[in-house]
C-alpha cells in the first residue's frame, strides 16, 4: 500500500511539495468544499486546499479580531507571512460571514495574480437557485479563461470530471472498505488520504486512490469486537492525532460528516451531458454544510442516516471555536441523535487540541459508556 | 435618550413619547393578531417588509426585540438560558436571546407573539439564516429564505436575476400563505410611502451635520425602530416628519444633544443596547457628541437604488447592495463620506463579538480611516445584547485616552 505513503509525505510537508511542483503548474488556494475543483483543474491549474492547520505566526491579529475561527486566522497568516507564495492566487467559494470577510481581507493585502468570489447560493431548493449556481460557475469559468488567458475545452472538462470521479469513488470506496473492516487501515491513514487528496497532482491522487481500493478489497484483518464504533461530525478534522487518539481509547473512526471526509466525495458527477451544467448539479445535490440551506432537517436526518448505516455506536463532534454555522446546528443534530439513544460527545477546538493527556482521558470516557 | 446636564426638561423630545406610543400599539396589535385574525411574519432587519405591509401582515423583528431585552438587561439571562440549550457563547446574542425566548416566553411584554410564517433575508448575514432555520424547527411553520448574494466589489446580472426571480416567488410564498392575491395597486402606494419614509429618515439623520448636533447616534438608536419595522406605512411618515419638525424647531432654538459640543464622534457597528445611558454619559463628559454612526443609516442608505416609480423591480439591487452585504473597501466609502459629511473628530470602533460580518474587516477600515483620514480611532469590544462579560471600567479608560488625543489634536 504505497498509496498511503504519497499521501502522508504530501500531508506533513505540503510546501516542499508545492514547490516543486510550481515550476510546472499554476497553483490556485480555496477553503471550502464547495469549490468547483473540476474546473479548475480543467483549466490545467492546481487546486489546493488550505487548512489553515497549523499557526505559523501571529500575523493575522492585524486583520482579524480574537474571536475569529483558527481556520481563517491561520489561513490568513499563511499568506501574509509569504509561506504561501507558491500560490498564483485563490478562490472565495461564499462560505459564511468569516470567510466572507477573508476574502475581502485577502483582496486588500495580499497581491498574487489571481482573484475570484464564487458567490454560489446560499438557499439550494428552487430553480432559480439552480440556474443561478449555473451561472455562476459559467462565470467563474470565464474569468479563470481570462486571468490565465487560456481557454478551457469541453473535452477538459469532461477529463477533469472524470478524473475528480475517480477520486470521489476510490475514497469512498475506501471509506466503506474501513467501515466493515476497520482493522485493515489506521484512521490516520484514512485521514492522510482524503487531505492529501487535496495537495497532491489529482491525476496521480486518482490512481494511487484506486490502487489503494483494489489493495483494500484482498485486505484482512481479524475483527475485534471489543472495539467500538463512532463517527466524527463537524467542519474541517485537520488533526490526525485526533483519529489515533481515539484508537489508543478503543474505538475505531468508521465514517465522518466532514468537509474532509464524506462531504467532499458523496456525490460523482455526471459524465453524459454539458460538463459545467453536471458539475454544477454536483455541488447542488450534494449533501450540505451548515452553511447552506436545503431543508430544516436535512443535516440532522443525513447524520442519523449515516450513523445506523455504519452501524456506529457513537459520535464526536469536532467544533471549531467561533465557527457559527456549526454551533448552530450542533444543538438540533445533538438531539437528533439523542432522540435515536446515539451518545455523543462535542470536542470544541480552538488552534491547537488541547493536550493529549487529557483528549485521550476523555475519548476512554466516552468509548467506555458505549 | 441622551439629555443629560442641567435643563433635562427643555430636552425631552416630544417625539420620544409619540414613538413609544406608537410602538406600544404595534406590539398589542401584534401579540393580539390571532384574536384579530391577522397573520403574523417574523423578518430579518434588512429584510423586505414592504410586501408583508402590502399584504397586512404584521411584521415581526426579533432584532428589533433583541434590542429591547439588551436594553432592559434581559439579554445575560437569556444568553445564558441558551447557552444551556447547547447554543455557544461566541454566536450572535440577538440569536441566543430570541432564542431562549421563544421556549421561555420570557422575556421583555411577555415574548414576542408566535409567528404563521417566517422570512429571512440573508442581506446581513448567515447568522440570521441559522436563526431561521431554528425557529422554522421550532415553529414548525413555512420559511421563506431570500438569498441575496454577497457583493464583494460588484453586483452581476446573474445575481441580479436570482434576486429578480426571488421577488416574484416571495410574493408567491405571501398569497399561498394568507390566501388572497398581492394587491398591486396597494404595492404601489406601500413603494412610495416606503421611500418617503426613508427619505424622512435619512433628513432626520442629517440634521446632525448642524454644528453643534441637535440629535445623537443615541437618540438616532431609539428613533430607528419605525423605519425598520414600519416602513411602508403612513404611521412612519407621518412620525418621522414630526421628529424632522422637532428637529429644526430645537435647531431655531438653538437647543443641541450635548451641553457645549466640541468633539464630533462617529460610531461603527450596532450599539451596545444595554450601556446606550453610559456611554452617552461617558462621553458627554468630554464634551463629544456622537453625531452618527454606520448602522442607523443603514436604514436608507440604498436608497440610491430605488426608483420610487419602479419600487418592486428597483428594490432588487437595494435589498441586496445594503451595508453590511458589499466588502470592506466599499465600507470603507461610506465610513469616510460620513467622517466628511458629520465633520468628525474621531471614530469608535465597537468591535462587536455578536456580529461578524460588520466586525471582521474594521481594522482594515480603521486602518484606512488613519492613513487616508488623519483620524482618531478607538475600538470597544462587547457582546451587543450580552451584558454578562462587558467590562465597563476597562471601556472607560479607553475612551478617556481616545478623548485625550482628540483634544490634543484638536485644541
Ligand atoms: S464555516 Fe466555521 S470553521 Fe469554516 S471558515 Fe466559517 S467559521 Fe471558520
Ligand atoms: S447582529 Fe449581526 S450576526 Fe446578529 S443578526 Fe444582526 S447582522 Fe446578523
Amino acid at each position: 500500500m504505497e498509496g498511503i505513503g504519497a499521501f502522508q509525505r504530501v500531508v506533513d510537508d505540503p510546501d516542499g511539495y508545492l514547490k516543486t511542483l510550481k515550476t510546472r503548474k499554476n497553483i490556485l488556494g480555496y477553503c471550502c468544499s464547495y469549490t468547483p475543483e473540476e474546473i479548475i483543474h480543467a483549466a490545467g491549474i492546481h487546486p489546493l486546499r488550505l487548512f489553515g492547520s497549523k499557526e505559523e505566526s501571529n500575523l493575522a491579529d492585524k486583520h482579524l479580531q480574537s474571536y475569529c475561527c483558527s481556520l481563517v486566522r491561520n489561513v490568513l497568516s499563511e499568506a501574509l507571512s509569504g509561506r504561501l507564495n507558491y500560490l498564483d492566487g485563490a478562490v472565495f467559494p461564499h462560505t459564511c460571514d468569516t470567510i466572507q470577510r477573508l476574502s475581502d481581507i485577502w483582496r486588500l493585502n495580499t497581491s498574487f495574480k489571481f482573484f475570484s468570489d464564487i458567490v454560489l447560493p446560499v438557499k439550494l431548493t428552487t430553480d432559480s437557485a439552480r440556474e443561478y449556481f449555473e451561472a455562476v460557475l459559467r462565470k467563474f469559468k470565464a474569468e479563470l479563461e481570462k486571468g490565465f488567458s487560456i481557454t478551457i475545452t469541453d473535452e477538459a472538462l469532461h477529463a477533469s470530471i472524470r478524473t475528480y470521479n475517480t477520486i470521489r469513488t476510490a475514497l469512498k470506496d475506501i471509506y466503506e472498505l474501513h467501515a466493515k473492516n476497520p482493522g485493515i487501515l489506521p484512521g490516520s491513514a484514512l485521514n492522510a488520504c482524503v487531505m492529501g487528496s487535496m495537495i497532491l497532482e489529482r491525476q496521480e491522487a486518482a490512481e494511487l486512490l484506486e490502487g489503494l481500493a483494489d489493495d483494500l478489497k484482498i485486505k484482512t484483518a481479524a475483527a475485534d469486537p471489543s472495539r467500538k464504533r463512532v463517527m466524527l461530525a463537524g467542519s474541517v478534522c485537520s488533526q490526525p492525532d485526533v483519529y489515533s487518539l481515539i484508537e489508543r481509547s478503543g474505538a475505531d473512526v468508521v465514517w465522518d460528516d466532514l468537509c474532509t471526509g464524506s462531504r467532499y466525495f458523496e456525490g460523482t458527477v455526471g459524465e453524459e451531458s454539458d460538463p459545467i451544467t453536471a458539475v454544477a448539479e454536483r455541488y447542488y445535490n450534494r449533501i450540505i454544510c451548515p452553511a447552506k440551506h436545503s431543508s430544516v432537517t436535512a443535516r440532522g436526518n443525513n447524520l442519523v442516516k449515516s450513523a445506523i448505516d455504519r452501524k456506529v455506536q457513537g459520535v464526536i463532534f469536532l467544533m471549531l471555536k467561533f465557527c457559527d454555522p456549526h454551533a448552530f446546528d450542533y444543538p438540533y443534530l445533538k438531539e437528533y441523535l439523542d432522540r435515536e439513544n446515539i451518545p455523543n460527545m462535542l470536542l470544541e477546538i480552538e488552534g491547537q487540541l488541547p493536550p493529549e493527556g487529557q483528549l485521550l482521558t476523555r475519548f476512554e470516557t466516552f468509548v467506555e459508556m458505549l | 435618550m441622551s439629555s443629560s446636564g442641567t435643563d433635562k426638561k427643555k430636552k425631552k423630545m416630544r417625539s420620544a413619547t409619540r414613538m413609544r406610543e406608537i410602538m406600544t400599539d404595534y406590539y398589542i396589535n401584534a401579540k393580539t393578531a390571532s384574536q384579530t385574525g391577522k397573520k403574523v411574519a417574523w423578518i430579518t432587519s434588512g429584510g423586505p417588509v414592504e410586501p408583508l405591509i402590502v399584504m397586512d401582515v404584521i411584521p415581526v423583528y426579533p432584532e428589533n426585540y433583541g434590542a429591547m431585552i439588551g436594553a432592559s438587561h434581559m439579554g445575560g439571562d437569556l444568553c445564558a438560558k441558551a447557552e444551556g440549550m447547547g447554543y455557544s457563547t461566541d454566536l450572535c446574542s440577538y440569536a441566543r436571546a430570541d432564542i431562549a425566548c421563544a421556549i421561555e416566553n420570557g422575556g421583555p411584554i411577555g415574548g414576542l407573539p408566535r409567528p404563521d410564517m417566517l422570512v429571512c433575508c440573508n442581506n446581513i448575514c448567515g447568522t440570521v439564516l441559522k436563526w431561521y432555520e431554528v425557529q422554522a424547527r421550532y415553529f414548525d411553520v413555512p420559511l421563506f429564505i431570500l438569498d441575496t448574494p454577497f457583493c464583494h466589489t460588484e453586483f452581476p446580472d446573474q445575481a441580479r436575476n436570482y434576486v429578480r426571480k426571488q421577488f416574484d416567488e416571495y410574493i408567491a410564498f405571501l398569497e399561498n400563505a394568507c390566501e388572497k392575491p398581492f394587491d398591486m395597486e396597494k404595492s404601489i402606494e406601500v413603494g412610495h410611502l416606503s421611500v418617503e419614509g426613508q427619505r424622512l429618515w435619512q433628513a432626520v439623520l442629517d440634521t446632525a451635520a448642524h454644528k453643534p448636533a441637535p440629535i445623537t447616534a443615541f437618540d438616532a438608536f431609539f428613533f430607528l425602530a419605525l423605519i425598520v419595522t414600519l416602513r411602508g406605512t403612513q404611521v412612519t411618515v407621518d412620525f418621522y416628519k414630526e421628529l424632522l419638525a422637532e428637529m429644526n424647531e430645537r435647531l431655531d432654538a438653538g437647543i443641541y444633544a450635548i451641553e457645549n459640543e466640541k468633539y464630533r464622534i462617529l460610531w461603527d457597528n450596532l450599539p451596545i443596547w444595554y450601556r446606550l445611558k453610559w456611554l452617552s454619559d461617558t462621553f458627554a463628559s468630554h464634551d463629544a457628541c456622537l453625531v452618527a454612526d454606520t448602522y442607523t443609516t443603514a436604514w436608507c442608505g440604498s436608497m440610491k437604488f430605488i426608483d420610487e416609480n419602479n419600487f418592486f423591480e428597483s428594490i432588487v439591487e437595494a435589498y441586496t447592495r445594503i451595508y453590511l452585504n458589499i466588502g470592506i473597501d466599499e465600507m470603507a466609502k461610506t465610513v469616510f463620506e460620513m467622517i466628511d459629511k458629520y465633520q468628525v473628530d474621531g471614530l469608535v470602533i465597537h468591535s462587536n463579538r455578536s456580529c461578524k460580518p460588520y466586525s471582521f474587516g474594521q481594522y482594515d477600515i480603521q486602518r484606512m480611516v488613519q492613513e487616508q483620514k488623519d483620524l482618531p480611532c478607538m475600538v470597544i469590544e462587547s457582546h451587543m445584547t450580552d451584558e454578562r462579560t462587558f467590562s465597563e471600567s476597562q471601556a472607560k479608560t479607553r475612551i478617556d485616552a481616545f478623548m485625550e488625543i482628540i483634544k490634543q489634536k484638536k485644541g
